[in-house]
């Protein structure tokens, strides 16, 4: 493909949104939990459970059907595979929020936890469910992108322009969530409480504000928010799980939610230039003009310097990462 | 009932509830065996047949700790100067590239080529630690976030070398490069898979470690920095410096760690994931367990090669999934963590009163 024809940024736009749209799930998922003082580096870990929990309730749910008549297609069952995704990020966040608001336990060291349990658990499922412990059966029901459901715009879907909005129903949600959570932040008195136990929990608390409670609702969203991320992934992306499925998003996640200042647009941002780089390295990667290893390293590298460049503007929440103690 | 805070706790009590967790972790991990279809009665005689009563066996649970000490001794003091150092596997990753780089193509035969070998994959892992070190102390850029791309970065490192310019040239179609000469293998220890040199430097550079920490100036900044960074800055500790040598220090010994890996065992640069098993990650939690001592990792590294060797003797004799490690050392955790409940708070049956 020449770059710089119309194919090739067609592509570009497009893969972008893709490849924003789990960071941008995640980052803002991420900007509760910090911006309520609880440090979240789990993130990466609930990303791979929540893509598990969808692609394994779809393939189970499913197989009857299937069974039944190959060619049934079912509407829900992909989204009871979104459901199934948040609810697993939910748990899995709930025990992070246990062990660092109620025990106050150290953040990172309970992040590190279930993120090994999570490199390790879902081998051990996929052994039992599938015989393998690398991949899940392939789905049928995904969620499509958009011409799948407004079939009465096919003609337009094939447009250039089509082309690029022909995305799944959930990179729209992502895209969305921008003004939802900006209004749920910064507008409501739930988001002045949210950030300011996260600024100074003591103060928050002689007003009656319940931090403990506060803080594990903000983590509670950042894992309805990864599940979200982890579902697109295995479901609507591809039509599987595979191990280590994150790779690596979670981090990359957080690094934009530092860039992006706590703050949606500044993630829109962020997790947009992470979305261009990893798009370009998808693509640079088919023309062979650099070892695929080095193209790969592109994104972590990149990020780094980002943050690196970014000197002192970023000021996180004051009470990041300290437990409080009532 | 309620909690109620206590000082310093006995540190024969830290010991036996850190012990109880672990115990609980590997009793939960003999559930989830359970659930999985093997017997846990089964599973136990394997471990002790294949592990603890089988010198060879033993000599696993030994050669797993080495990399695993050396790096969790790094960690602990990275982790007293709160500098969180996640990047262990990074730096165990580009240990283990300078070291082949010397193996391969540098100078020297016999002892002589070893020790460089050992130096530069010090060097290596402690210039990896200290870049993100230096962003932190200079740039106030999140440390635990560079260090874990730091990590993906030597991970690709280590893919485009033995995919690209290291490649093998009597490899075939395989992605590592060629076999050291002999004079840059590691001597084992007879009859085992152990390079006892490996299991000399996890000792001494515990003991180092531990000396370092607790008896020279720098060490005194560390735990002056770790517990209160601003009584160090009026005492004129200079944060840049002090970090910058933890740095040196942390990375360095996981540099070593990948060192061993390469020249005592598989004699080759090869995948990431097959140096490594994952040795850099696992690290944080036998320094934590090790409530960030260096000579403690020398016990709980022990533990975690333990339970690395099991996970072996498990995969061979019950057919289960290598992973099984993971979920372990991850359930290990957990339950260390719960016990922190018990080590922080007294309880108080009594209701609080007025």
């Amino acid at each position: 493909m020449e770059i710089f024809s119309t194919a090739f940024l067609v592509a570009l736009v497009a893969g972008a949104l893709r490849q924003t749209t789990p960071l941008l799930f995640t980052a803002l998922g991420g900007m509760f939990n910090e911006r309520s003082g609880v440090v979240n580096i789990a993130l990466e870990g609930i990303i791979n459970f929540g893509a598990l929990a969808a692609a394994v309730t779809v393939q189970l749910v499913e197989a009857p059907y299937l069974a039944h008549d190959p060619n049934a297609r079912i509407w829900w069952i992909p989204w009871l595979g979104v459901l199934a995704a948040i609810v697993v990020g939910v748990l899995v966040a709930w025990i992070h929020a246990v062990v660092s608001i109620r025990y106050r336990a150290d953040q990172i060291v309970s992040g590190t936890a279930v993120n090994m349990l999570s490199f390790g658990l879902p081998s051990i499922l996929l052994l039992f469910l599938y015989g393998n412990t690398s991949d899940s059966k392939d789905v049928v029901h995904r969620i499509l992108p958009m011409d799948a459901y407004l079939p009465f715009l096919r003609d337009f879907f094939s447009t250039p322009l089509g082309r690029i909005l022909d995305q799944s129903p959930l990179v729209y949600l992502a895209f969305l969530l921008v003004p939802l959570t900006y209004y749920l932040l910064f507008k409501t008195p739930w988001g002045l409480r949210l950030r300011s136990v996260g600024e100074n929990p003591e103060a928050a608390d002689s007003l009656g504000i319940n931090v403990f409670w506060m803080r594990y609702q903000g983590v509670l969203l950042s894992g309805v928010l990864a599940g979200l991320a982890g579902a697109y992934l295995s479901i609507s992306e591809l039509n599987h799980f595979t191990r280590l499925m994150a790779a690596g998003r979670g981090f990359i996640a957080l690094a934009a939610l530092i860039f992006g200042q706590w703050h949606p647009l500044g993630i829109l941002g962020a997790t947009l230039l992470f979305g261009f780089a990893e798009a370009f390295r998808i693509l640079i990667e088919g023309t062979g003009i650099l070892p695929s290893p080095l193209i790969q390293a592109f994104p972590f590298v990149l990020t780094m310097l980002v943050l690196a460049g970014f000197i002192g503007r970023a000021r996180p929440p004051a009470a990041i990462g300290k437990p409080y103690e009532k | 009932m309620r909690l109620v805070p206590r000082g310093e706790a006995p540190a024969l009590f830290v010991a036996a509830v850190s012990l109880l967790a672990v115990l609980l972790a590997f009793a939960a991990s003999l559930v989830l065996l359970a659930l999985y279809g093997a017997s846990p009665w089964e599973a136990i005689a394997v471990v002790y047949r294949g592990v603890l009563a089988d010198p060879r066996g033993f000599a696993e649970v030994l050669r797993r700790a080495v990399p695993l000490t050396l790096a969790g001794a790094g960690l602990a003091l990275a982790f007293r100067a709160q500098f969180w150092n996640i990047g262990a596997e990074g730096q165990l990753l580009v240990g283990a590239v300078a070291a082949s780089g010397v193996a391969l193509f540098g100078p020297g035969e016999g002892v002589a080529k070893l020790v460089l070998m050992a130096a530069v994959a010090f060097v290596a892992g402690g210039l990896w630690a200290m870049v993100p070190a230096y962003l932190k102390a200079r740039l106030a850029v999140n440390d635990v976030i560079t260090t874990l791309m730091f990590n993906y970065v030597a991970i690709y490192l280590v893919e485009w070398l033995i995919h690209g310019p290291w490649k093998g040239k009597s490899v075939f179609g395989f992605a590592y490069t060629d076999r050291f000469p002999a004079s840059a293998w590691l001597p084992l220890w007879p009859g085992t898979g152990l390079a006892w040199p490996g299991l000399v430097l996890a000792v001494a550079a515990a003991a180092l470690l531990a000396w370092l920490l607790g008896a020279t100036k720098l060490g005194f900044e560390v735990r002056v920095v770790g517990e209160n960074p601003e009584a160090a800055r009026y005492a004129g500790v200079r944060a840049l410096s002090t970090l910058l040598q933890v740095a040196l220090l942390s990375g360095g010994v996981a540099g070593l760690a990948g060192f061993v890996e390469v020249a005592g065992t598989h004699h080759r640069l090869l995948a990431p994931l097959q140096i490594s098993l994952g040795y850099g990650y696992t690290a944080i939690i036998v320094a934590w367990l090790g409530r960030n001592r260096p000579l403690a990792t020398l016990l709980t590294g022990l533990l975690i090669g333990f339970v690395f060797a099991a996970g072996d003797v498990a995969k061979v004799a019950l057919a289960t999934p290598f992973q099984l490690v993971q979920v372990v050392n991850g359930l290990i955790l957990f339950f260390l963590i719960a016990a922190e409940v018990p080590i922080r708070y007294r309880v108080v049956w009594r209701p609080e009163r007025g």
